[in-house]
């Protein structure tokens, strides 16, 4: 195979992290929701955990696309 | 086509005029401002530098000016600066606890600098800092150094034991304390790539679709110009909670240096 046709693979594959972080997003905000609607006043106090988990989760989709930048540009 | 740009990207950086699209990349790009070359090293004034200084005088003369007559009935500039004070107080107060806010400044100053950079690039034009990963690397860096540093003074040589989890058989430990011991030496690599792959990754979505605009014409444009508004909505949000995000794990891990579990 053409080098430069398997580097594009292997840059799509690396796209695949967005399943997890899109897995853990929804889980999250989900989460959040069903715990909020049977506890409304707890609600506020956990908004903070919500953001975190949130940013945490979405970095590893993140952490995929910059394998896919590593592979398209370093090599 | 984002594959098409990056292919324009990857001939060496080229413009080669090739591709249709403009290069979603090129607003990373480091200029030289003030040429300069000390003992053999490249230490120019770059776009980079210049943007940092931008952002340490604004925080200096914002929390200036907004206390420059501070009264008990504060006026609306002294609120933001006590909003934003009150904010990372009670985040370290409530990550560190009270034997934190020794640590509270260091917080205080990098939250406010990682948020005004990431605003400042949202400004059109402009350049954002912390889509380089140097920048955020070195700062990882030095709060994992500081962090392992107060630990080690702090506890001593006892501080090892924070790698060898409590209440593990005693057959598992070999392996667990490989990995605590991994975990922990990956931390600023982490903490790094998070806030700079947010940042490249957010401004190369607004430039590319920045770019659909303006190829769609004027008919089929407003499509990805609707998307293009929430997304810039959504990317003031990610710049907001990144630095957040980086100022809390900074709390976590001095959490962790300072009480160990």
């Amino acid at each position: 195979m053409d080098p430069s046709a398997a580097k594009l693979i292997g840059a799509g594959l690396a796209s695949i992290a967005l399943v997890g972080a899109g897995i853990g997003i929804g889980t999250i905000f989900g989460n959040y929701l069903q715990g909020a609607l049977r506890n409304p006043s707890a609600a506020p106090t956990q908004f903070a955990n919500l953001l975190l988990g949130f940013a945490l989760a979405e970095a590893t989709g993140l952490f995929g696309l910059v394998v896919a930048l590593i592979i398209l540009f370093v090599f | 086509m984002i594959g098409a740009a990056f292919a324009a990207e990857d001939a060496d950086h080229g413009h080669d005029g090739g591709a249709s699209l403009p290069d979603p990349m090129h607003q990373f790009e480091i200029k030289r401002l003030i040429p300069l070359e000390l003992f053999g090293y490249d230490a120019s004034f770059t776009n980079s530098a210049l943007f940092m200084v931008i952002a340490a005088s604004l925080i200096t003369l914002f929390t200036l000016y907004a206390m420059r007559n501070s009264a008990l009935v504060p006026t609306r500039l002294q609120s933001v600066a006590e909003l934003s004070y009150e904010f990372v107080a009670n985040m370290v107060r409530d990550n560190v606890g009270t034997a934190g806010m020794k640590y509270f400044p260091f917080v205080f100053t990098l939250f406010m600098f990682v948020l005004v950079l990431n605003m400042l690039g949202m400004v059109p034009y402009s350049f954002t800092v912390t889509s380089h990963i140097i920048v955020t690397f070195a700062l990882a860096a030095f709060i994992f150094l500081g962090v392992t540093l107060i630990g080690f003074v702090k506890h001593g040589a006892k501080f090892l034991k924070f790698f060898v989890p409590e209440g593990v058989p005693f057959l598992m430990l070999p392996l667990l304390v490989v990995i605590e011991v991994i975990s922990y030496l990956t931390r600023p690599l982490s903490l790094s790539v998070r806030l700079f792959a947010n940042m490249m990754a957010g401004h190369t979505m607004l430039k590319v679709f920045g770019a659909f605009v303006v190829a769609l014409g004027f008919l089929g444009g407003w499509a990805p110009l609707a998307f293009m508004v929430a997304f810039t909505g959504l990317e003031i949000l990610v710049a907001f909670l990144q630095a957040y995000v980086f100022a809390i794990l900074t709390c976590i891990y001095l959490n962790d240096a300072l009480h160990m579990h």
